[in-house]
């Protein structure tokens, strides 16, 4: 009888991972797009989102759609972290880089020589994953600041009050839509990283020989 | 003698390519409006649709949530004199040249669950005491602006009306066809006004007069101005723009 004790190597994302991606694909997009039709209501600086990327027609529509989406977003978010901590995604894949790791691997990527392992992180990806992450638990406090600024006072005053706040709301979602921009591109010029988030592409070897 | 005129003939042949690039480009806008993330861009709390359906029933999750959070004892923040805004941003439903002056002979209504239903002069609403506050009003917009507003508790006036301050709402109807509500706890608040001056002077027309509802711990649309009717009631009451869409609970 023919055993097969082929060494299974374990998937490049796990699962979780891959379903939460595709939620925060989902909810991420609704929370940008909606609050781009909310902050046309009443632009703080001297531009307009244009009016077909909205979502929700309306203010109102558009508040509906922001205060759905929280509730998607804020669950995934905490699913994430628990995930990350308990499975040990953090510890094994999100060390924090030391600026010598980032300087050298940011060198190798602008002379596109940075070689890319699915499954491993190298320091840039761990600096913009780690920076992204931070990114949308300040959205999340921020947002949360400006929706509640009497009932949680203390965490507006955090943002230095109401109108303060709201800027940095706005500030930040650009510096999410950024990393997404550099995110798609890298995607499409590595596609196979967009395969192995939809099925379970086994992990690359940490050095190929 | 003349026939009678011929209207030019268009035949489908002749607009065809017209037609498919205008519906080609009406499908091209389809397709990139990002909203339509599911084709989703018709959702905006005006259809019968499912997906407007659940947007409404999150709604009135988030107003159970808002609720929960709210504490009679949280005040919002006061500001000194100096932080007031001038010029004070005017906004309503309409644009500010549709103001409409006081009626002749008015009186504030009272209704619903309260047991002294006399309607109210201005003189009498003066005679009550009187309390003042510098806040920040926010509007659902975004914008916000500090302003200085005295007027009757809204606790305290209910009380003297004999309300039932278990029944759930308050509403408030205005001579200017706008309406709106609260919930108890809300108007129990000690920020919540009966205003009658706004930055030390009676109201004038375009902020109100000749008595508005004063809310800091809700949004901008919840202080009703120009105020004709309050009703205590166990029947939920909407309002303007909460029937159109906006949160009900709508607390800050």
């Amino acid at each position: 009888m023919p055993l097969h004790h082929q060494p299974t190597r374990s998937a490049a994302h796990p699962v979780m991972i891959r379903v939460l991606h595709w939620v925060w694909v989902y909810a991420i997009g609704c929370m940008v797009f909606s609050g781009w039709q909310i902050y046309n209501a009443s632009p703080s600086l001297p531009f307009s989102f244009p009016r077909w990327t909205g979502l929700g027609r309306w203010l109102g529509g558009a508040l509906a759609w922001h205060f759905s989406a929280m509730w998607l977003l804020a669950l995934s978010g905490i699913a994430y972290l628990a995930y990350g901590f308990t499975s040990g995604h953090f510890r094994r894949d999100f060390g924090i880089p030391t600026p010598r790791a980032v300087s050298r691997d940011l060198w190798s990527a602008l002379t596109f020589r940075l070689g890319h392992r699915l499954g491993h992180y190298n320091a840039v990806q761990r600096l913009l994953y780690l920076g992204v992450i931070g990114a949308l638990l300040a959205q999340v406090a921020t947002g949360v600041a400006i929706w509640k600024p009497v009932q949680l006072g203390a965490l507006l005053s955090l943002f230095g009050g109401y109108p303060s706040a709201r800027n940095i709301h706005l500030t930040i979602m650009f510096l999410i839509v950024a990393f997404t921009i550099v995110h798609v591109v890298l995607v499409a010029i590595f596609p196979r990283t967009l395969v192995s988030m939809i099925v379970g592409t086994p992990a690359e070897p940490k050095d190929r020989t | 003698m003349n026939g009678p005129r011929r209207l030019p003939v268009v035949k489908f042949q002749d607009i065809k390519p017209e037609l498919r690039q205008l519906q080609r480009r009406a499908f091209l806008r389809t397709a990139l409006s990002l909203g339509g993330l599911a084709l989703l861009t018709g959702c905006d709390l005006s259809t019968n649709s499912g997906v407007d359906a659940a947007l409404k029933s999150i709604l009135r999750f988030d107003d159970k949530v808002q609720a929960a959070l709210f504490s009679r004892r949280c005040l919002a923040q006061t500001y000194p004199p100096s932080a007031v805004t001038r010029p004070f941003r005017f906004n309503a439903f309409y644009p500010e040249w549709q103001v409409r002056g006081v009626p002749e002979g008015w009186r504030l209504e009272v209704a619903g669950s309260v047991s002294e239903k006399t309607p109210w002069t201005i003189a009498a609403l003066r005679n009550l005491p009187q309390v003042e506050q510098i806040t920040r009003h926010i509007c659902i917009e975004g914008w916000s602006q500090i302003g200085r507003w005295s007027g009757v508790p809204l606790r305290a006036f209910l009380q003297r009306i004999g309300a039932d301050l278990r029944a759930p709402f308050v509403s408030f109807r205005c001579f200017d066809g706008y309406s709106t509500s609260i919930d108890m706890a809300s108007a129990l608040h000690p920020q919540t006004i009966l205003a009658l001056d706004f930055d030390g002077q009676p109201l004038a027309a375009e902020w109100g007069a000749p008595v508005r509802l004063r809310i800091p711990t809700k949004l901008g649309f919840k202080s009703a101005k120009n105020l004709q009717a309050i009703e205590v009631t166990r029947i939920f009451p909407g309002g303007f723009w909460e029937n159109q869409g906006y949160d009900w609970f709508s607390g800050l």
